[in-house]
């Protein structure tokens, strides 16, 4: 043990290895207020609750708990990569309590599947943060004084410091310290000078950096709290051909923040013109997409001019904060239904659901209103449709596609009569076919009526009931609409805290000390020192160059020995 | 795409696949060079007595001399900056490295370095000739993601040797995990070069990518550098407490870098690296703000990227906080390193999310 790298110590009372009392006493306060770091407390100081609070608050602040909850926070994450989380993938969590049905009690009480809402991880980064604040405060002032202060003198023995140099010259005690000054001044130290030497400091920026990266933390956590709060997301599935507009009554589905209102929609439209699927053809990724773009016919506010748009799956368009995304397409085979005399009482495009990568879709005909059976009793229609793009072929045992693009396009129907139970009043899944009131056509052999059509096929009810006509195949979208607010404020704050970071890691902190009095035989002999934190590598190559610079405005003295003391250098070089 | 086009891609990345498996020869070459090193090395003497511990004070002062611009003689005249280690560490010197000061084990060494730059070069171009095969960033899967992986460790380990770094110490490990890297891409992860799914057809490719395969091939070399300094620094410590290390233990401790400096390259190497994957994540947030409708969703690979930020903040942490300095710092950053690995294989083949590709 040679030296005591004050700096880092005096953040963290290293035990006995630093206990030298020679070199403490040496270095003063050279090496104080490098850091801002907080330092570490041992126990609750003075007696009653105050005693107390103020230690618990010292605990909390101090940097062993920041690091512990730091440490708790990345263990705390990651249940939620195991367990499926319900704002993630709903159905996946109904699949998994499926799966382990004994664990779910125990899950649902530890709240595995809401990890990042969950009361135990909200506890852990909201003490993190509460510790943060309580952390940057006093940092701030501190950093705040130690900006006004001056550098500290020189230590007694400059020798003791992690880097030093000496030589002796023909000048002047003050010639070299004017020298040594202006010359550390022009490499932008704050130099201060002390009776026989000068002292320097450089790197204030460090200090400063690391407050901003802690700052940013802050700022980036509030943005996300308040995009929380005031964000919406809504869903909705457009026809070609049809269009959306921005309001409440629109969508499929909303999900707002809990302080959003709806007059914070910004009013636009938009109609879909037209939409390009495009997938890989061959090889054995054949069926994989390669490229979505929709068409849109754009209107901003309730009267703007129509824009033409594109809408991609990396390329949302946005509009007044707001963002139009492209998540989702599908088909919508467009069905006609004639009753028994023929008239037609339904025409109409119905979107089915894939169900897969090849967009094996389901979905459900609906025909509520104008259909009259042979007898004139009204009634209501219902067809479960299969909607396969590309059908394997008669014979293949399969009804699943074998390809997304419609290369061979079939429509699978069953057929139901009776009541559709949509008066019901309950709210009905428009893909799915509620078959408690329905009856089931029946063909000639009892069995139950169904048929598989190509576009441009019809298929005829059983006794005159009707026909159906599958007459082409429309496409649609989905989009959702997001308004996201903070986070610009979150861009700011992630873009500063990397400039902070840049500034808190990269840049050194250090004291260069340069003392020159004149020698027994009445030569100046010049010392330079310098301290940083314990991790500076460069401080003996800055100092080297300072020391090289300076030594040519002072160069040795002729009549006195180049090098006092000749060292060996053990192994080569090292710093 | 026309026939004629799709046959030079076929065939540009057969190359490509060539240039790797020829790499892979050329690594295995250099990997038996060091060997031959290492060897040679343990028989030398010198090794043993460098590296003895010396009494704290005697050695604790090597001299750096301060070069100028002039002849020898001006360089007498200048004067000698020494250097002093910081608290907390032992003054011991570094080891001699691999070669352990014998000429024969230098020279081995040499040459194995020379193969691994050479290796380098096979595989950078195999590389690009993947990227070509397939027009596009060479990062659309994890065969392609593990051999640009190890071409950049490997690159930046020959840069800090450019850079006349003390880093050869570590080109025996460094290789051995390239070709376990290659192993396993060429035999499991092997994926025939194609097209991107749309969600990746995006300029953030190139930014999010790159820059997290770069974190991860540096963040590497880091978490090596912590390794070693765990294994040395018990070495000294029993040493300094006057125990014995065993004979194969010390024949390859003693010729390491000292733990202080192992330790040091580990901190820098990590703390260099941190911000950028501060970058990274940021990055991905904005990719994913475009292309999913959310910046953030707490994705399997979004959380591991967090929990591996978050672990080696912890690790800059320690190293400012009493108690943690020295080896439960290293544990940490060898913690956060296992999550990046973790992030990059478990996730990818084991848990399904937003972030699966083409293959795997
Ligand atoms: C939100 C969680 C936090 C994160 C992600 C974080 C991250 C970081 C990082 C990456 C550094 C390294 C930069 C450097 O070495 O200069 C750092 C340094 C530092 N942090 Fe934090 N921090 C957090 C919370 C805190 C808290 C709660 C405190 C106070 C108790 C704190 C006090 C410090 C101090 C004093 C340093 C500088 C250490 C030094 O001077 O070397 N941090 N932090």
């Amino acid at each position: 043990m040679s030296t005591t790298d004050k700096a880092s110590t005096e953040a963290s009372h290293e035990p006995a290895e630093s206990a030298d009392p020679g070199d403490s006493a040496a270095l003063g306060d050279a090496g104080a207020q490098l850091s801002t770091a907080p330092v570490e407390d041992r126990g609750p100081v003075g007696i009653g609750v105050i005693g107390w609070a103020r230690w618990f608050w010292r605990q909390l602040t101090s940097m062993r708990v920041a690091l512990i909850l730091l440490f708790l926070l990345s263990l705390g994450a990651i249940p939620g990569s195991l367990v499926p989380q319900t704002n993630v993938d709903a159905l996946k969590v109904a699949e998994w309590k499926d799966e382990h049905s004994s664990y779910v009690a125990v899950a649902d009480a530890l709240q595995l599947f809401d990890v990042y809402s969950s009361v135990w991880f909200s506890a852990i980064y909201l003490l993190l943060f509460i510790s943060l604040i309580g952390c940057i405060i006093p940092r701030a002032w501190q950093f705040v004084g130690q900006l006004r202060g001056r550098p500290p003198g020189a230590p007694k023995r400059l020798d003791r410091l992690p880097a030093h140099t000496t030589w002796s010259t023909g000048k002047t005690p003050e010639e070299v310290l004017a020298l040594a000054k202006s010359l550390l001044g022009e490499r932008r130290f704050r130099t201060e000078a002390g009776t026989d030497h000068v002292a320097a400091e450089k790197g204030y920026l460090r200090e400063a950096g690391n407050l901003i990266f802690h700052v940013s933390l802050i700022v980036m956590l509030v943005a996300f709290a308040w995009g929380q709060y005031f964000k919406s997301e809504g869903g909705k599935l457009v026809l070609r051909g049809s269009g959306f507009s921005n309001t409440l009554t629109q969508y499929d589905d909303f999900k707002p923040g809990t302080l959003f209102h709806p007059d914070d929609l910004p009013p636009f439209s938009f109609t879909l013109d037209r939409f390009d699927a495009t997938y890989e053809m061959s090889g054995p990724q054949r069926g994989t997409p390669r490229d979505f773009k929709a068409y849109v016919t754009f209107r901003d506010g309730a009267h703007g001019a129509p824009q033409k748009r594109e809408i991609q799956v990396n390329k949302p368009l946005e509009v007044d904060g707001s963002k139009i995304y492209l998540l989702g397409h599908g088909y919508a085979p467009i069905i006609s239904v004639t009753d028994p005399t023929g008239k037609v009482i339904y025409k109409d495009a119905v979107p089915v659901l894939p169900q897969d990568g090849n967009l094996t879709s389901t979905g459900a005909i609906k025909v509520t209103d104008g259909y009259k059976d042979k007898d004139g009793k009204s009634e209501q229609l219902g067809f479960n449709a299969v909607f396969v793009p590309t059908f394997a072929g008669e014979g293949m045992g399969t009804m699943f596609s074998q390809f997304p693009a419609p290369l061979n396009p079939k429509l699978m129907l069953n057929a139901f009569h009776g009541s559709l139970g949509v008066d019901s009043g309950l709210p009905q899944n428009v893909y799915r076919l509620d078959t408690t009131k329905l009856v089931p056509f029946k063909d000639e052999s009892g069995q139950q009526f169904k048929q598989k059509l190509a576009p441009g096929d019809t298929m005829t009810l059983p006794n005159g009931a009707g026909t159906v006509k599958f007459e082409g195949i429309e496409r649609w979208a989905t989009f959702s609409v997001t308004h996201q607010p903070g986070s610009g404020l979150a861009l700011g704050g992630a873009i500063a805290a990397i400039a902070g970071l840049a500034g808190s890691l990269f840049i050194q902190r250090r004291r260069i000390w340069v003392r020159a009095v004149t020698g027994k035989d009445g030569v100046t002999v010049v010392e330079m020192a310098g301290l940083g934190r314990s991790e500076s590598a460069r401080l003996p190559e800055e100092l080297a160059d300072l020391a090289a610079t300076l030594h040519q405005q002072a160069p040795s003295a002729p009549t006195a020995p180049a090098e006092p003391r000749v060292e060996e250098t053990p192994e080569g070089e090292r710093g | 795409m026309t026939p004629l086009a799709a046959a030079a891609n076929e065939n540009l990345a057969q190359i490509s696949n060539y240039l790797v498996y020829s790499s892979m020869a050329v690594y295995t070459l250099a990997f038996f060079a060091h060997i031959a090193e290492w060897t040679f090395g343990s028989r030398s003497k010198v090794a043993r007595t460098a590296a003895a511990l010396t009494g704290a004070e005697a050695a604790s002062a090597p001299a750096v001399q301060v070069r100028g611009k002039g002849g020898a003689t001006a360089v007498l005249d200048r004067p000698k900056v020494t250097t002093r280690s910081g608290a907390g560490t032992r003054d011991v010197p570094d080891g001699p490295g691999a070669a352990g000061g014998t000429v024969q084990g230098d020279l081995y060494g040499r040459i194995a370095v020379s193969l691994t730059a050479l290796a380098f070069l096979v595989e950078a171009a195999g590389v690009v000739a993947r990227a070509m095969s397939v027009e596009r960033a060479p990062w659309g899967n994890m065969y392609e993601f593990s051999i640009t992986f190890s071409t950049v460790a490997v690159g930046t380990y020959l840069a800090l040797l450019a850079l006349k770094k003390n880093v050869r110490w570590m080109g025996l490990i460094l290789v051995t995990t390239v070709l376990l890297d290659l192993g396993i891409a060429v035999t499991w992860l092997y994926t025939d070069s194609d097209q991107l799914v749309p969600a990746l057809h995006s300029y953030w490719l190139w930014i999010h990518v790159s820059t997290a395969i770069f974190c991860g091939a540096v963040f590497y070399l880091g978490a090596a550098g912590a390794v070693l300094y765990l294994f040395r620094d018990s070495y000294e410590a029993k040493l300094a407490g006057g125990g014995k290390p065993g004979r194969i233990a010390s024949s390859v401790l003693e010729r390491l870098p000292s733990a202080a400096s192992l330790d040091k390259f580990s901190y820098r190497i990590n703390a260099a690296v941190f911000p950028l994957w501060t970058f990274t994540i940021i990055a991905g947030a904005i990719w994913a703000g475009d292309a999913w409708g959310r910046y953030w969703g707490w994705d399997p690979k979004e959380v591991w990227s967090f929990v591996t930020w978050v672990a080696y903040a912890c690790y800059l942490h320690a190293r400012a906080t009493a108690g943690w300095k020295g080896r439960k710092a290293a544990y940490l950053a060898l913690f956060a390193f296992a999550c990046w690995i973790w992030n990059y294989y478990g996730v990818n083949i084991l848990l399904s999310g937003k972030h699966s590709y083409a293959g795997v």
